[in-house]
């Protein structure tokens, strides 16, 4: 099986580390994976978006044309690239900044103010935990215990506080995948 | 017999191939002088310019690299940082460092690189047949400036001494000249104190020569010199610009 | 070893350290920043040099020195360095001095974009720089191939005394994958390296007595001896031809219908293209030369199935290596072309739609 997903938002959003862990996770989990971000100028202030692919098999092109996940951090991002998910598809979004949302009727939406929750938690930067607790609570591409292990061994020595507060981010956002 | 005279062991025993009065031998000679009477012919590499003295790699009797022109600074980085038990010396003419290799020269000499550059100043292009030097003085003639060096059009020649003398990191400079007997022993003691420096691994170096081109001025050696003291000499003044080991600044 | 997460930039930096390369002169250019910025910070982990240089001309001219010496050293850039590069190249390959250049192709021509493209195949396999010289040209399609390739490029480098190109793309560097690398080499077998050069690089006289006048050099004057140089250049090249072909074969049989020919990341694409058709019962085989120079003109003949109608050559510029597949097809079947340009990459979708388009012909 194939799962081909693109994180889009605003350069500062941590778009690219959500695809980052979710490769990183996934390649612990023995699966192939692949990872390519927007670049250059697009890195500086702009929007940023990044391709993840995780796969049983060799993957043949790391770019995603028609997700099966989109993680949306802001409208235009929507705009950009949700009428390319794959019927069926998941469309994952952060209503703190989307105000538009998405018209389709043919892909699974999940929402909620994602920024808002980020800054309840205690910290904006925890917004792509968030996200990734979405995903998981959505579709399982990976096992929290993965992600919650990588997390652990680099930030444990370094920052337990946000440590601690990004592992809440994520089974907050597995509850929001879930319900 | 007492031999009071002999060739000097860092050169090799290939015929030099320059113009009759030239004085690129003498600044070989200077040179290879230096590298005998420091020991360092076992440990010395020398990377020759684009120009004249483009044969220079079969003159010197050590290891040699032919550099691309202009770019031989370039070239004694990476061998000195790739045999930093070595000590490396350029040599090169004035179109090949001060126009074309202007870039390498100046960032070579920034970063303090650990090398010895011999530079030969003659106000003109040999090799291609006497074309205009960033050297050129002004209202001088060559093949490319007919009428003379036209400095509202094309700028004034630069002092590269000078130049080099606003960067913080050079540890010697000095510009010395060959246009007579007195002056090449004035020579000898730059060269030595340049490859001294270069032994003792204190940093860049960097010494040039005035000198002359008979055929492409078309004077005849002896007045191609007077010639020389009279023109060059008042606009490229000798001396040292720069010696940290003597505390010059 | 574990695989490990790497950019494409950073996995082949890591690879060349690990192969042996302790100097290192380039200049700053995206999309291979990461390259240079990885070098930074590990060279003087390994007493490694690294250089900044003032300009991508210097850099290579610091490597032409280097190599001289007979060391392991690269350089890297992305296509507007490389055409800058292009001067110290042709004398690096007319001394015979070995040394590895990355080239993290984005588009042209000019300043262009900073996208993947493979407009430098030309440069590349053909020349670039003056003169009748050739580079041995590695073409990675993955991470892993890439990081793989430093090894190699420093074994061919050495091995022939050539300038070796790993022609990767934007992509291909800014992309992660799992990596997995070759064990490093013992800082005494890194030491000793240079020595396999020590008839003819620069390198002091050891004991004091003087032995050697190496010259390190590409100008003969005498057309006599340069005419020489330049057959013994061609001889040794007729050798690589002969022993370095590499290339991959992919859902090859006789069934295919359609050839395809794609190098580097547009055959990923590709091979989505045929996996997707292959479940719609359709063959299509794919030829990836992994080198690109020496380039497999008889494999890919060879590789022309009795059903085959047509080879398709896909390439992210305006027809490059087609050129080198029409030599290798020979007319036995047409050959066509379709690409992208400007840094833009084809999707797997666009690739299935050509290919349908073909076979329905």
């Amino acid at each position: 099986m194939t799962t081909e997903m693109i994180c889009a938002g605003f350069g500062g959003q941590g778009v690219l580390t959500i695809g980052k862990f979710i490769a990183q996770a996934s390649m612990k989990e023995g699966k192939n994976v692949s990872w390519l971000p927007s670049y250059g100028p697009e890195m500086r202030g702009g929007t940023a978006n990044v391709s993840t692919v995780v796969s049983d098999e060799a993957i043949a092109s790391p770019i995603v044309s028609f997700p099966d996940i989109l993680v949306a951090l802001n409208q235009p991002s929507i705009d950009k690239f949700a009428p390319m998910i794959r019927p069926g598809g998941i469309l994952i979004y952060n209503t703190s900044m989307c105000p538009n949302g998405c018209k389709r009727e043919d892909i699974t939406q999940i929402s909620a103010p994602m920024s808002d929750i980020a800054n309840e938690i205690g910290n904006p930067m925890v917004l792509n935990m968030l996200a990734i607790g979405v995903i998981i609570g959505k579709t399982a591409l990976i096992k929290y215990e993965t992600i919650a292990d990588d997390l652990t061994s680099y930030m444990k020595a370094k920052n337990p506080e946000l440590l601690e507060l990004n592992l809440k981010a994520i089974k907050r956002g597995i509850e929001i995948g879930k319900s | 017999m007492e031999i009071i005279a002999t060739r000097p062991e860092s050169l090799t025993q290939t015929p030099f191939t320059y113009c009759p009065g030239c004085l690129h031998g003498v600044a070989h000679r200077l040179i290879a002088e230096a590298i005998d009477e420091h020991g360092l012919i076992n440990k010395m590499a020398g990377v020759a310019p684009v120009g004249c003295s483009v044969f220079a790699y079969k003159f010197f009797n050590m290891d040699m690299a032919e550099a691309a022109h202009g770019r031989a600074p370039a070239v004694a980085t990476g061998i000195k940082r790739a045999r930093p038990d070595m000590h490396v010396f350029t040599y090169q003419g004035d179109g090949d460092l001060a126009a074309i290799g202007t870039a390498e020269i100046v960032h070579a000499a920034n970063r303090g690189e650990h090398i010895s550059v011999f530079f030969v100043n003659n106000a003109i292009y040999g090799m291609t047949g006497g074309q205009m030097a960033p050297t050129t003085l002004p209202d001088m003639k060559t093949t490319t400036s007919p009428y003379g060096r036209n400095t509202d059009d094309i700028g004034f020649p630069i002092r590269v001494c000078e130049l080099l003398a606003t960067l913080i990191a050079p540890y010697y400079i000095e510009r010395v000249s060959l246009l007579s007997p007195a002056d090449i022993l004035k020579a000898k003691k730059a060269v030595n104190k340049a490859i001294q420096y270069n032994k003792e691994g204190r940093g860049f170096t960097f010494v040039e020569f005035i000198s002359t081109c008979p055929t492409n001025w078309g004077m005849d050696p002896i007045k191609s010199r007077d010639w020389a003291k009279e023109n060059m000499l008042p606009f490229f003044k000798t001396g040292c610009y720069r010696d940290k080991g003597k505390g010059v600044e | 070893m574990a695989k490990i997460l790497m950019k494409g930039n950073e996995a082949v930096a890591e690879a060349a350290i690990r192969s042996g390369c302790r100097l290192y002169f380039a200049y700053p250019i995206t999309p291979q920043s990461e390259l240079i910025e990885y070098m930074a910070r590990m060279m003087p982990k390994v007493d490694g040099t690294f250089i900044q240089a003032e300009s991508e001309i210097a850099a290579i001219n610091m490597v032409y020195g280097a190599a001289g010496c007979g060391k392991r050293v690269m350089t890297s850039s992305s296509s507007p360095g490389i055409s800058l590069k292009m001067e110290g190249i042709s004398y690096i390959a007319g001394a015979e001095l070995p040394c590895v250049i990355i080239n993290v192709q984005r588009g042209g021509p000019g300043l262009g974009d900073i996208q993947p493209a493979q407009g430098d195949y030309f440069q590349a396999t053909k020349g670039g720089g003056h003169g009748d010289y050739r580079l041995i040209v590695l073409a990675p399609s993955s991470v892993q191939e890439f990081a793989d390739m430093a090894a190699d490029a420093f074994d061919l480098a050495d091995k022939y005394r050539n300038p070796v190109m790993i022609l990767a793309d934007g992509m291909l560097g800014q992309m992660m994958e799992p990596v997995e690398f070759r064990p490093a080499k013992s800082d005494e077998e890194v030491a000793e390296m240079w020595k396999q050069h020590k008839s003819w690089c620069i390198n002091p006289n050891e004991d004091g007595d003087k032995k050697h006048h190496h010259e390190i050099n590409s100008l003969e004057i005498d057309p006599l001896v340069l005419e020489k140089h330049v057959n013994n250049l061609s001889k040794k090249y007729a050798e690589i031809k002969k022993n370095e072909i590499r290339y991959e074969k992919y859902e090859l049989s006789d069934d295919n219908e359609i050839l395809c020919v794609a190098w580097g990341t547009a055959s990923r694409v590709v091979k989505s293209a045929i996996n997707e058709l292959k479940k719609e019962g359709k063959s299509i085989g794919l030829v990836r030369p992994i080198n690109v120079w020496p380039f497999p003109y008889d494999e890919i003949a060879k590789a022309i199935g009795p059903k085959v109608k047509k080879i398709y050559v896909f390439e992210l510029n305006t027809g490059q290596m087609v050129d080198d597949v029409k030599i290798a097809a020979a007319g036995k079947v047409p050959v066509e072309f379709w690409g992208k340009v400007g840094g833009v990459v084809f999707t797997p979708a666009e690739i299935k739609e050509k290919l349908e388009a073909a076979l329905k012909e």
